[in-house]
């Protein structure tokens, strides 16, 4: 995996080797190749000089650093208690059947990632996700099922 | 229409931009009587503890070391909390300011943002925001600067010390207390950390001196709070309104007409009965026993038609999620409780298995190790003693 040994080196040389700057080291690795594999993380530890199983403590720590390959886009629901009386389930109804996938898992074609988070600060929106980065508000089934649509169009997709 | 009874304020989000001025004002006179001024002001951190803001820089100023650092917690992640967003969107130059202030007078050079993963999508217009800040303190010779610090899906990151851990590479698991903050934080250094609301209020008392803001809310609260308003309301969003409000009053101006419940401060925070409405307060100082209630600025309201059972349970899995598992009586804790009550609704066990389930509650209060794990009863008792039978039913 000469890539990922590349791009280690990238994120280090722009961060700096100090132990400080894993975070931020980790999360550049999560932007470009999606996941943290064990090869990433060994040669972080060996970048910064700090034990693999440093690295992979703290990885696995945090819900945004994934372990695991997963699809291009991420939806993730919100499922606190103020976006739940909003229906929030109704939301994750609807985005299994658009999918065809459960909750936590990613569709074939490796697009969509499903999955539940807490609480997104999105309250007095309810229900909301987060689409990668970006919130989504106010959801009905409709809406949703639009949003997914519409990537599905942009990446060239049959339903 | 609906009927306006308690007064809504426009401090914090009244766009003021004058950034050069104030500094220049705060930069120019002793540094002392600025803090004097936000010590004379009475105003306590607003990310949920209460904690004077200017005894803590004061006690950070007085801390020997080589190096210092100013922290924002923007990890907001208290469930029914969105209003340090806001802040950041809205006037990011106020906490800006109060950062830069903040650093002259401790002695910090360097500042950072630690913001929360889900608001990711802020850093573009925050970046532009910080490199606008940068140059009025150039222009002042004045090189404080200020990071922004990228957080990754963790609420207990929220917890300064975990915050910290954190930004040290680490995992967020909190620190034990003492040492504090002010003479042991970042990398081992005196820090400052306050809340994004916390630093938003001291531009005000910059600019409008400590007595304008004394005379807003009540005593042992001086001052006004931003409130994040969800749940069954017609009106949810963002309200800027003095400390001391009375709960029967927030509900009649905030609720759908049939209020059952209103939970202040989040899952961490407490449940309110209906019944209850009149005898409380929102402000620090008090417990649910007294009745004055804190909060960062959460309140959920829930209606008649909302089990009581179902929030708990919302809560108690936000909690097994989010414990960092490094003390037993939370990490274990948190999961017996969720399984308990659970439990009990299937009528596996009995309803006095409740007790057992409060007793364990008060025991995490005691032995926990940091504020999530303590802070696991206030729902769950306040959830369990006034709603017993929706537990049960
Ligand atoms: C579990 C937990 C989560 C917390 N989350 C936050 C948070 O998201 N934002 C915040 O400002 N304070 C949070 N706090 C409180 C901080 O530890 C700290 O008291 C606060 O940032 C101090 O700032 P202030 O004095 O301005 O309120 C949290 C505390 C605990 C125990
Ligand atoms: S109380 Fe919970 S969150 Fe706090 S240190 Fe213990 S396990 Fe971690």
């Amino acid at each position: 995996m000469e890539d990922v040994k590349q791009k280690v080196k990238e994120l280090s040389l722009k961060y700096g080797r100090a132990e400080e700057n894993l975070l931020p080291i980790l999360q550049g690795i999560v932007e470009t190749e999606g996941y943290i594999s064990e090869e990433a993380m060994v040669e972080v530890a060996r970048e910064l000089d700090i034990s693999a199983a440093h690295v992979y403590g703290t990885t696995t720590f945090y819900s945004f650093l994934d372990t695991r390959p997963k699809g291009k886009y991420v939806i993730r629901v919100c499922k606190t208690i103020s976006c739940m009386m909003k229906g929030k389930n109704e939301i994750i109804r609807e985005l299994e059947n658009v999918l065809r996938i459960k909750l936590g898992e990613t569709t074939h074609d490796g697009l969509f990632t499903l999955r539940e988070t807490n609480c997104l600060g999105q309250c007095h929106k309810g229900p909301a996700i987060l689409l990668n980065d970006v919130p989504y508000t106010d959801l009905t089934p409709t809406k949703i099922r639009k949003i997914v649509n519409d990537i599905r169009k942009k990446e060239n997709v049959s339903n | 229409m609906q009927q306006k009874k308690l007064k809504r304020l426009d401090l914090i989000f009244k766009d003021e931009n004058d950034v050069a001025d104030i500094l220049q004002k705060t930069y120019s006179r002793p540094i002392e009587k600025v803090i004097n001024d936000l010590i004379a002001s009475g105003l306590t951190g607003r990310g949920g503890a209460g904690f004077p803001t200017g005894l803590k820089w004061k006690l950070t100023a007085e801390a020997e070391s080589d190096e210092k650092f100013v922290i924002c917690n923007a990890d907001e992640g208290e469930p029914g909390t969105f209003k340090d967003r806001e802040i950041l969107t809205r006037v990011p130059y106020k906490v800006l300011t109060g950062m830069a202030v903040c650093g002259k007078f401790i002695g910090a050079k360097q500042g950072f943002i630690y913001l929360r993963g889900e608001y990711k999508f802020l850093i573009p217009q925050l970046t532009v925001e910080i490199e606008k800040f940068h140059k009025i303190l150039d222009e002042m010779g004045c090189s404080f600067r200020v990071e922004i610090f990228k957080g990754s899906g963790a609420y207990i990151c929220g917890e300064e010390s975990a915050l910290f851990e954190s930004m040290e590479g680490k995992r967020g698991e909190p620190r034990n207390k003492p040492p504090f903050p002010t003479t042991y934080g970042y990398k081992g250094k005196p820090t400052v950390i306050n809340n994004v609301e916390t630093l938003a209020h001291t531009y005000s008392i910059f600019k409008y001196g400590p007595d304008k803001f004394r005379d807003l809310g009540v005593q042992n609260s001086p001052g006004s709070k931003v409130f994040s308003v969800s749940g069954d309301t017609p009106i949810p969003g963002i309200y800027e309104l003095e400390f001391g409000m009375s709960l029967h009053k927030f509900v009649d101006d905030f609720g759908d007409g049939d209020s059952k419940a209103v939970q202040v401060g989040g899952a961490a925070g407490f449940c309110v009965p209906r019944k209850k409405f009149d005898k409380i307060t929102i402000g620090y100082k008090g417990k649910l026993s007294g009745n004055s209630l804190p909060t960062g600025g959460s309140m959920m309201i829930f209606n008649s038609s909302r089990s009581m059972y179902n929030v708990l349970h919302n809560y108690l899995d936000f909690f097994v999620e989010e414990s960092c598992g490094q003390c037993t009586p939370c990490r274990v804790g948190t999961q017996q409780l969720l399984l308990g009550i659970e439990a009990v609704k299937k009528g596996e066990k009995p309803s006095s298995y409740l007790d057992k389930l409060l007793k364990l509650a008060e025991t995490m209060r005691l032995t926990a190790k940091c504020g999530l794990g303590q802070s696991v009863a206030n729902s769950f008792e306040s959830i369990v003693e006034n709603f017993r039978e929706e537990m049960i039913y």
